[in-house]
């Protein structure tokens, strides 16, 4: 987790997490060139997973270009194309977080081209959809995007930062649905358990936000905890935070827990 | 107590931007008009506050010239 500290990892462990999944994404700033992605992507495949490992933690991530930083078609299909250097790598699980962050046309060509990389090399999509005002938009323009490729095979792509008037848009074209946890800013633990009591349980993941934001890496175990409180028996909580998560990412043959 | 300190909170923040002056800014009014869902006696408060919240547009813009958000859309941007 580029974005956190060593410290981190041990505190997972502890919780007894036996794995994280991180995607491509903002790094605090834009970058400015295809070098410091090839940089950045060296760094999430190959030194991350032994700063995770030395607590017992395997590492996976997702490559893209964030849609953040997907403005600059430029820049963005540099990266997109130093990507398939790194698609075999063990721990690559697929393309991700792409997405949109303001609903731009740039950025619509961008997630247009990213899922065309995902179809060509077969692999898994992790998408990103916007914060706040623009969320609702893009959530919608971002299934459009998905449904209309042909060869997208639904049950292998997440959409995450779910929240309650996106949810069933996602569920109800057969995409996963992604809750990311955040202390305050957006969906907390007591929100997320609320949605999982409306929409259901299928298809849907709690992860922590771990970002450069006030965030904590501890949002699941914390939402576990409030399960119990709400009288949820151990089954149910193993369901949601862990046999959900692994049902989806073990559709990459590289996702294998020690 | 959680949703009793959180009440107290928005009337204080309410309190705090009309003390400033600050009134003007389209994201006072929309938040006021948000909460009027809470007056609602139906299930679906959150969602209705978000789609409140929600820019209803649904053509991709030209171009992205930041990066952040606001919270709500503003109606000066059409």
């Amino acid at each position: 987790m580029v974005s956190r500290t060593t410290a981190d990892y041990e505190s997972l462990a502890y919780a007894g997490c036996k794995a994280v999944n991180e995607p491509a994404f903002w790094a605090g700033f834009d970058r400015s060139s295809g070098d410091g992605f090839y940089d950045y992507f060296r760094q999430i495949t190959e030194y991350e997973p032994k700063r995770a490992a030395k607590f017992c933690i395997d590492h996976y991530c997702w490559l893209c270009i964030n849609p953040k930083e997907a403005e600059d078609v430029g820049l963005a299909r540099e990266v997109i194309s130093i990507i398939p250097d790194f698609i075999q790598c063990d721990n690559v699980l697929g393309i991700g977080e792409i997405g949109l962050n303001k609903n731009s046309k740039n950025e619509l060509l961008i997630l247009e081209e990213h899922i065309q990389l995902a179809v060509d090399h077969d692999q898994m999509i992790l998408v990103h959809t916007p914060h706040l005002e623009d969320k609702l938009k893009g959530t919608k323009l971002i299934v459009d995007a998905l449904n209309n490729h042909s060869k997208i095979d639904h049950s292998k792509v997440i959409i995450d930062h779910v929240e309650e008037h996106t949810a069933k848009i996602v569920l109800s074209n057969g995409y996963w649905a992604g809750m990311t946890l955040y202390p305050e800013s957006k969906v907390t633990p007591n929100r997320a358990i609320d949605m999982l009591e409306i929409f259901g349980n299928e298809n849907v993941w709690l992860n922590s936000a771990c970002d450069w934001g006030i965030s904590d890496p501890l949002s699941v175990p914390k939402a576990a905890l409030e399960m119990r409180r709400r009288g949820y028996d151990d089954e149910y909580i193993d369901d949601i935070v862990y046999k959900n998560p692994v049902k989806f990412m073990s559709q990459c043959d590289k996702f294998k827990l020690r | 107590m959680d949703a009793r300190i959180k009440l107290i909170d928005v009337a204080a923040f309410l309190d705090r931007v009309e003390r400033h002056g600050q009134t003007d800014d389209y994201r006072y009014h929309a938040l006021k008009e948000a909460i009027n869902e809470l007056q609602s006696d139906e299930i679906g408060r959150v969602a209705k506050i978000l789609n409140r919240f929600s820019d209803h547009s649904t053509e991709p813009i030209d171009k992205a010239d930041i990066q952040g958000a606001f919270g709500a859309p503003n109606p000066n941007n059409k």
